[in-house]
């Protein structure tokens, strides 16, 4: 019996490592892989030799990596900004407003996260270029509203139907407008859930890159992701994999932070969101 | 009677401010989906190119191109190999993996965190790291293999036309599990602690309960979360795109897609490709919807 328990231990810390060891090692790589220069980078090694960081100053003074960041930011938040203030509205009136038509709209926002991205490319291209926001930021913040608004609907629908109504209808019986209830009442109740739907919404639009590489042109709009899939050496064949890497690794470290601190509530929504979706 | 009408005022009353709540979020839905939609639906049956300029009604003719190019379909081919293969690995893993994290241990949400941040980052970066450490000349993945014998000479995993699809999967695979394992680990903690006590105490073999207890009980939520990941498979664009371009032999629909509409400039024929995508998507939905529909309307025994 103890022996059996010690090599079921064992076995299952075998098996945790090799999983970490698996899911770590491709950063741990790209950051060996970063830290060298020049001809050292072509002989592969688990330490790096004599590490230096000119392929971090090389990515910045090479091309406008620092604009690129600047761009991915500001798109993520307003991005993040007009979702959670979009499906919050809209949340309020599924979750505690009966009415006809409610199904209809939840199963149609629910159609609409189904959507291929490319299966609205063209159209979205040319709604872009109509309203004049081809190449610019604000053009891809309005084509993310897909990939982000479905899903906050769902969710902060879902929180909001589980507040009490007594708590609403003692508001109501106050005098209380709708739109305080909204926002003094209900909204800080939910407040974890605008945390959880914010931080999925900033991970997609920091990360998206089918609309960016799409909807963008010049170096001066582009956000990492295509920053990163464009960097190009002297010949095709020579891609810089130094200041590659390194981009790779700058802008992974936000993002484990944020993994880091939140990991509990990106779960949360992650598998609220799949099974109530 | 009068309180009758009263309720109908006060419903229909009700019923417009929730309209009002709504409006924005729907406004921006059919800019942001609807409208694309339609459009792109429209441009598929028309000859317009990217450059704009009078566009001319064709009918079914975009399609009926698509359907003797043989690229559109080693592109179907391409897109449901990598979406079976992809799949079927990331949720055995999957369930692998949440198993592990389903035991107490120390550190559990510091390993949970680790495992999570593959899928967190962009994929256009995985594809980077990885076409890095996959390269043909200096990748390491070469150096370990012939390290230890099992190749004889390097391989170029991403450019040989047999290897792409095996290399884009991997790293599908090494992205995407963490998703399906957090899916499968909210199924495995509605399995009630005390079954596992008592196979424990009863000296069930692990191996043995796993298959006659724990995965039956999580069967119908994987299968919910195999389907979505499927229907998300088939519209793979961003690491093919990067880890391996154009190549003919990884490209899917989207990829395809969208090299007619940006690169060869036809609008109308990329967009054709494109409402195909989203038609069969939307099919495979319908009909996963019809049949859990039948299913749940079955008398129970």
């Amino acid at each position: 019996m103890i022996v059996r328990r010690i090599m079921v231990r064992v076995g299952f810390l075998l098996l945790l490592a090799g999983f970490l060891v698996y899911a770590i090692f491709p950063f741990y790589y790209a950051l060996v892989s970063s830290l060298q220069g020049g001809s050292e980078l072509f002989s592969p090694t688990y330490l790096p030799s004599a590490p230096d960081i000119d392929n971090y100053v090389a990515v910045f003074r090479e091309q406008p990596f620092g604009r690129s960041i600047l761009n991915s930011f500001i798109v993520a938040v307003g991005t993040v900004g007009v979702t959670l203030m979009l499906a919050a509205l809209a949340a309020y009136a599924l979750g505690r407003i009966r009415f006809r038509g409610r199904q209809g709209v939840l199963l149609a926002t629910l159609a609409i996260s189904m959507f291929p991205q490319v299966a609205v490319l063209s159209g979205m291209f040319e709604l872009i270029r109509t309203l004049g926001l081809y190449d610019a930021l604000p053009g891809l913040m309005l084509s993310y509203l897909i990939l982000t608004l479905p899903f906050s609907i769902w969710v902060l629908t879902a929180f909001m139907r589980e507040v009490p109504g007594e708590i609403e209808e003692a508001a109501l019986l106050d005098g209380a407008s709708r739109w305080t209830i909204l926002t003094r009442i209900l909204l800080p109740l939910v407040a974890p859930a605008l945390v959880t739907t914010g931080l999925l919404a900033l991970i997609i639009a920091w990360n998206e890159f089918l609309f960016a590489l799409t909807f963008t042109l010049s170096a001066e709009t582009r956000t990492v992701p295509v920053a990163i899939a464009l960097i190009s050496g002297a010949t095709q064949h020579e891609l810089p994999w130094g200041i590659i890497m390194a981009a790779s690794i700058i802008v992974t470290i936000p993002l484990a932070a944020i993994v880091l601190l939140f990991q509990g509530r990106i779960v949360s929504g992650l598998t609220s969101g799949a099974i109530k979706g | 009677m009068g309180s009758d009408r009263g309720q109908t005022l006060r419903a229909s009353c009700q019923a417009a401010t929730a309209w009002r709540f709504l409006a924005p979020a729907l406004v921006a839905l059919i800019l942001a989906g609807g409208w694309p939609l339609i459009r792109t639906v429209w441009l598929s049956l028309t000859d317009a190119q990217l450059a704009g300029g009078v566009i001319a009604f064709v009918g079914l003719e975009n399609y009926r191109w698509l359907l003797t190019d043989p690229d559109w379909w080693q592109a179907v081919l391409n897109t449901l190999v990598f979406a079976t293969i992809s799949v079927a690995l990331e949720t055995v893993l999957g369930v692998i993996l949440a198993l592990i994290l389903d035991a107490s241990f120390r550190g559990r949400s510091l390993v949970r965190a680790a495992i999570i941040l593959p899928w967190a980052i962009p994929t256009v970066v995985s594809a980077k790291i990885w076409a890095w450490m996959l390269h043909d000349q200096f990748g390491i993945m070469n150096r370990v293999l012939l390290g230890i014998g099992a190749i004889d000479r390097p391989l170029a995993w991403t450019a040989d036309p047999d290897l792409a699809m095996a290399a884009v999967i991997a790293v599908d695979v090494w992205k995407t599990t963490p998703f399906m394992a957090l899916l499968a680990l909210a199924a495995l903690q509605l399995v009630p602690r005390h079954c596992y006590e008592a196979a424990w105490l009863d000296g069930v073999p692990p191996l043995r309960f796993f298959f006659k207890v724990t995965l039956p009980l999580i069967a119908p939520a994987l299968a919910v979360a195999a389907l979505f990941r499927f229907l998300d498979a088939l519209r793979v664009f961003d690491l093919i795109y990067v880890l391996t371009s154009n190549s003919r032999s990884t490209a899917t629909i989207a990829v395809y897609a969208r090299q007619q509409m940006m690169e060869f400039r036809d609008l109308g024929y990329g967009s054709a490709a494109a409402s195909l995508l989203f038609a069969i998507v939307t099919g495979a939905t319908v009909l996963y919807l019809l049949v859990s529909y039948v299913r749940a309307r079955e008398p129970r025994q």
